[in-house]
């Protein structure tokens, strides 16, 4: 505190000597250069100056990841990683809708055969019920490598180099980079084989296990096997999957391997395409679980390793994520054929180009859509999400209603792309509520005509336009636009809550929802049995301040027929008790795509599903109709044809009239681009497609020069000022000072 | 003094039990190890046995405080309260729920979040000290008043503003600074820049007039007459005798909270993206992880007490009247 205050008084003195005012020439000198400066660098980038023309696509993050491991990894922050990392046997066609699976590691698509108990071979539109078990036999490409890793690497003896850590070794260890030795070797099919088998491993948590644990033949007894093995190893020791078969899971040679699922499932191909089932090989799970590398959080769950395009080299996920391109990938090529207007939209220019075009991703976290969102406007980032307060001064509409950049974003040379997510946000009704479900046939004949009455009076349409800025659109039952069995137009008409008048989608009256209220037996929104006015519980989780309005506009909508709506606010984990315990009245939930089958949408709604009193389900509303559930029972066994989707038609149809649901909107996703990101086609479906794009890494620097000159003036301005509010103190002080010194004179003399 | 630093410690370790307590009941009483559970796992496709699975390997399967199952001083240690502190009493944190190490995280984290607090905070202290003592060495009506509605101004603005705007301005009107990053070594300093000056800015109103009024409390006293009776000139009366004498207070605000440096701060590093500590704690709550809040209120707790002690001795530096016994 004492330097402080000497610091301060040299400071004093610094401007005056002799007691004549000193010019801060060293201020002067410095401001002088910082004005002359011509060919100025760019100050304001957040990236090394070295990095300004490389081939780089910057990226935001929001939120870190918590799992990069294909078997615990299911977020589509996670999946963002791992999908450009690792490589399940298929994927989605980049261009072609609807979302169509192609061979990634794979020769061609997997063979299906079924079979009966006795191992007859079946025909695959035969009778379902004798299908005992279905093999997918899945032939791998060899010459497929994974990207460098100590886990392969081997002394000059064949001996691996890393297998073995001394506490010595690992001690000088603190990030995987620290290891010098690298290796590869050739994906094999025992890889995808092993990672099948780590869906049951005890110490790890696959989401899906409980799921696949159903299909996969002997996989729930593998899992017993394994906790009894891992019980009697020390704690967090090795496991060596290869020494405990998996009844469902052959390997038929080096490169082939096949599955067996129990029944049919031909769900289970999209799976095919899901991290979970990417390869691991041994050697890297081995090498990882050595005792000393977990609490320097190098793990498979930390560092992934995979044989896809990218391959992950720095993660501090508080930071910055960096996926360089992986030296061994080849053989891949960008797709030759697409959509008509994929040649028109310049998307087949690359056709038949070797992959990836982009030779690093460098994802930085931004936790706040701020300095997001005016990083991408300097050019720092090249893509973007829209939010709300920038919505206004990124979109506008045109006068046929169509979204579209605004002036100031097309100067900049930024385009807009959208896509219709694979999702759907829906308010439930609780079927098992005497009032919104009924218990009697009677009771549920009134409530199924209140339902109705309130799903033609909450209003969509103006809740997306009010509250998502136009970006979704008023859903129609629950399969969202791009899954097969989707209807448009016309056909595609909910005339339960809508009539199509004149070609377009009319809302029908609030007259004919108090018409169906009266007829429920609340005339006016009064219960005749009762007298009492009619109260509804809205069970929403805990909102801010900022959804008030939100609450407010839902209170308003049940309000236009007579019904008073309660909100019922509390925190998730009670939301989700209340869900599970049937205790909710309505409430409101959404749900994303796994795979582009209308099953994995019309499920929500099949009977033994139901979420009361049943952990895994997924059936919130808790309907159940027998004729609805037997055709969904038909249908998910079916191949796509124009029979199954008769089926998905009557069951839409049935899901309009009993209305479980108010079947709210499916989202649509605004993005930005600048003009020098190319090759981009929104797939809300597959997320390995950053292999695709492509970057002009020399228009971005010119324009990032042309955005960020910086501004010198306010510098010279603020030292001025400072020296200018500064001057009447200093005067006043020497002026202090020379009173004193007067007073010693005078006292002396 | 040692007698008095170690009885400090010992006093600090029903503390620091009693917060580990508090904390375990208030996390507990919102969430239900099935709730943690589940939202590690997600709520699709998961089964009873996947949680029950998750919480055995956490250890989480157990009761919370008191183990009925099981006999004699088991019924307190074969518990989830008792499994999950003893450890932190040893500094160690064990594994977040997805699995990484929390010290090795605390550890990182703590370098980014220091590389702007502790520059904020030396900075801050030269300006709360330099500026009230200009005020109090002129004392011209003028000065002192305009000072005053400056800082009232100063501390009036919410420090979300002074970010928001500082980044506005500095960063994307006049494009002299990144709006946001984060570097290590030497190209740290153009990240650092912004975060520090409005650091130091948005605080600087309520603690210039906080150390105005301790200097002018000073100012008033014999022994600064006494000195100017001797006829030593203003500065040397204000820099070395009444900072001097001031510094009891100063040090008072300004020595706890040197050891809470290394927590950061969570609205700066959130919008200049730092990847420090101060959003850490906040994470684990949206995630219900237990196993980091417990350790960051741990942490928090034992740093304010080694903060106190060292205020304490601190007190015996600047004043030779005070002896720790």
């Amino acid at each position: 505190m004492i330097r402080i205050g000497k610091i301060s008084q040299l400071l004093c003195n610094s401007f005056t000597r002799n007691g004549n005012y000193q010019i801060p020439w060293i201020l002067i000198v410095i401001i002088a250069g910082l004005l002359s400066a011509c060919d100025r660098p760019i100050w304001n980038s957040p990236y090394s100056s070295e990095d300004a023309s490389k081939n780089i696509l910057y990226n935001a993050f929001a939120e870190r990841p918590k799992h990069l491991d294909p078997v615990q990894s299911y977020s589509s922050n996670e999946i963002l990683l791992t999908a450009q990392i690792y490589q399940p046997p298929l994927q989605y066609h980049y261009l072609k809708r609807p979302f169509t699976l192609i061979p990634q590691t794979t020769q061609e698509m997997p063979l299906i055969k079924y079979v009966d108990e006795n191992g007859n071979e079946l025909h695959a539109e035969g009778d379902v019920s004798s299908i005992a078990y279905s093999i997918y036999e899945i032939s791998i490409k060899s010459g497929i490598r994974y990207q460098p890793h100590p886990a392969f690497a081997k002394t000059d003896q064949g001996d691996f180099r890393y297998h073995a850590l001394t506490p010595i070794e690992t001690g000088s260890i603190f990030k995987l980079g620290d290891f010098t030795a690298l290796g590869s070797r050739e994906l094999l099919a025992e890889d995808y084989a092993y990672q099948i088998k780590r869906l049951a491993h005890p110490k790890l948590h696959s989401p899906i296990f409980g799921l696949m644990s159903e299909y996969i033949v002997g996989l729930k007894d593998l899992a017993e096997t394994l906790r009894n093995a891992a019980s009697k190893l020390p704690k967090d020791a090795y496991l060596d999957l290869r020494n405990f078969p998996l009844e469902g899971v052959e390997i038929v040679d080096a490169f082939t391997y096949r599955i067996k699922i129990k029944g049919k499932y031909p769900q289970f191909i999209y799976w095919l395409a899901m991290p979970f089932f990417a390869p691991i090989p041994w050697e890297v799970e081995r090498f990882y679980s050595q005792p000393g590398l977990t609490e320097k959080n190098i793990t498979l769950d930390w560092y992934p390793v995979g044989t896809g395009a990218y391959m992950l080299v720095e993660n501090d996920p508080n930071r910055i994520m960096v996926l360089e391109r992986n030296p061994y990938f080849q053989d891949e090529y960008y797709p030759v054929d697409g959509m008509p207007e994929d040649v028109e939209n310049g998307l087949l220019t690359d056709a038949g180009k070797p992959l990836p075009f982009i030779d690093k991703i460098i994802f930085s976290r931004e936790k706040e859509n701020i300095p997001r969102w005016n990083k991408f406007l300097q050019g720092y980032y090249d893509a973007s999400g829209i939010g709300s307060d920038s919505f206004d001064q990124a979109v506008q509409l045109t006068s046929h209603g169509e979204a579209t950049v605004t002036d100031e974003m097309q100067h900049q040379g930024i385009r807009l792309e959208t896509a219709v997510a694979a999702s759907t946000y829906y308010m439930g009704f609780n079927m098992l509520d005497p009032v919104v479900g009924g218990r009697t046939d009677q009771e549920k004949a009134a409530a199924r005509k209140l339902r109705q009455a309130i799903s033609i009076a909450v209003d969509y349409e103006e809740y997306v336009s009010i509250f998502a800025n136009g970006r979704g659109i008023p859903a129609q039952g629950p399969i969202p636009p791009g899954i097969i069995g989707y209807r448009d137009g016309k056909q595609g008409v909910n005339s339960t809550v809508h009539q199509w008048i004149d070609g377009r989608i009319k809302r029908r009256s609030i007259e004919e929802a108090k018409k169906l209220l009266t007829e429920a037996g609340y005339p006016d929104g009064i219960d005749i049995k009762t007298g009492v006015p009619l109260v509804l519980y809205f069970d929403a989780t805990s909102r801010s301040a900022d959804d008030k309005s939100v609450l407010d506009w839902m209170r308003k909508q049940f309000k236009k027929i007579n019904i008073q709506l309660v909100v019922r606010s509390t925190d998730y984990n009670r939301f989700q008790d209340k869900m599970r315990k049937g205790n909710a009245q309505i409430f409101e939930w959404g749900w994303n795509a796994d795979y582009p089958d209308p099953e994995n949408f019309l499920f929500l709604l099949y009977g033994p599903q139901s979420k009361a009193g049943n952990q895994s389900g997924n059936n919130a509303a808790n309907y159940d109709n027998p004729e609805y559930n037997q055709l969904f029972e038909r249908m998910e066994k079916m191949g796509n044809s124009p029979e199954r989707q008769a089926i998905i038609d009557q069951m839409v149809e049935i899901l309009r009239y009993d209305a479980p649901w108010l079947w709210g909107y499916h989202p649509k996703d605004y993005a930005l681009y600048h003009e020098w990101y190319q090759n981009v086609k929104p797939n809300k479906m597959s997320y390995n497609n950053m292999k695709y794009l492509r970057i002009n890494a020399e228009l971005r620097e010119r324009k990032q020069r042309e955005w960020n000159q910086p501004v010198l003036w306010p510098i010279g301005a603020a030292v001025i000022i400072l020296i200018l509010s500064l001057l009447p103190g200093f005067i006043a002080y020497r002026r202090k000072e020379r009173k004193t010194e007067i007073k010693q004179l005078g006292l002396k003399m | 003094m040692f007698n008095y630093i170690i009885r400090r410690i010992c006093y600090a370790i029903p503390i620091l039990i009693g917060v580990n307590l508090i904390t375990f009941v208030l996390f507990f009483m919102v969430n239900t190890p099935d709730d943690m559970a589940r939202m590690n796992l997600g709520v699709k496709y998961v089964t009873d046995e996947a949680i029950e699975k998750w919480k055995q390997d956490r250890g989480y399967d157990k009761p919370l405080i008191y183990n009925q199952a099981t006999e004699g001083f088991s019924k307190l240690t074969q518990t989830i309260f008792f499994e999950k502190s003893v450890a932190m009493f040893v500094f160690d944190f064990g594994q977040a729920d997805d699995g990484r190490d929390i010290a090795h995280e605390i550890k990182s984290r703590m370098i980014p979040s220091l590389a702007i607090a502790l520059p904020v905070f030396l900075l801050g202290i030269w300006a709360y000290i330099t500026l009230p003592l200009i005020m109090v060495f002129f004392r011209m009506p003028y000065i002192d008043f305009w000072g005053v509605v400056l800082c009232v101004a100063l501390m009036s603005i919410s420090s979300l503003f002074y970010i928001i705007s500082g980044q506005f301005l500095i960063s994307k009107v006049w494009h002299l600074v990144p709006i946001s990053g984060y570097s290590t070594g030497f190209d740290a300093g153009k990240f650092l820049l912004l975060p520090v000056v409005i650091g130091v800015i948005s605080s600087i109103g309520a603690n210039t007039r906080w150390y105005r009024t301790i200097f002018l409390e000073e100012m008033n006293k014999e022994y600064v007459r006494t000195a100017r009776a001797k006829g030593l000139p203003e500065s040397t009366v204000l820099f070395k005798h009444v900072l001097r004498n001031a510094l009891i207070p100063i040090l008072t605000g300004a020595v706890v909270t040197i050891p809470l440096l290394f927590l950061g701060s969570l609205i700066t590093e959130s919008f200049f993206g730092i990847p420090g500590l101060g959003s850490y704690t906040i994470e684990a709550i949206n995630a219900q992880d237990f196993a980091i809040v417990r350790a960051m209120v741990f942490i928090g707790s034992f740093l304010y007490i080694i903060g106190l002690i060292l205020t304490d001795i601190s007190y015996t530096l600047v004043d030779p009247r005070i002896r720790l016994m």
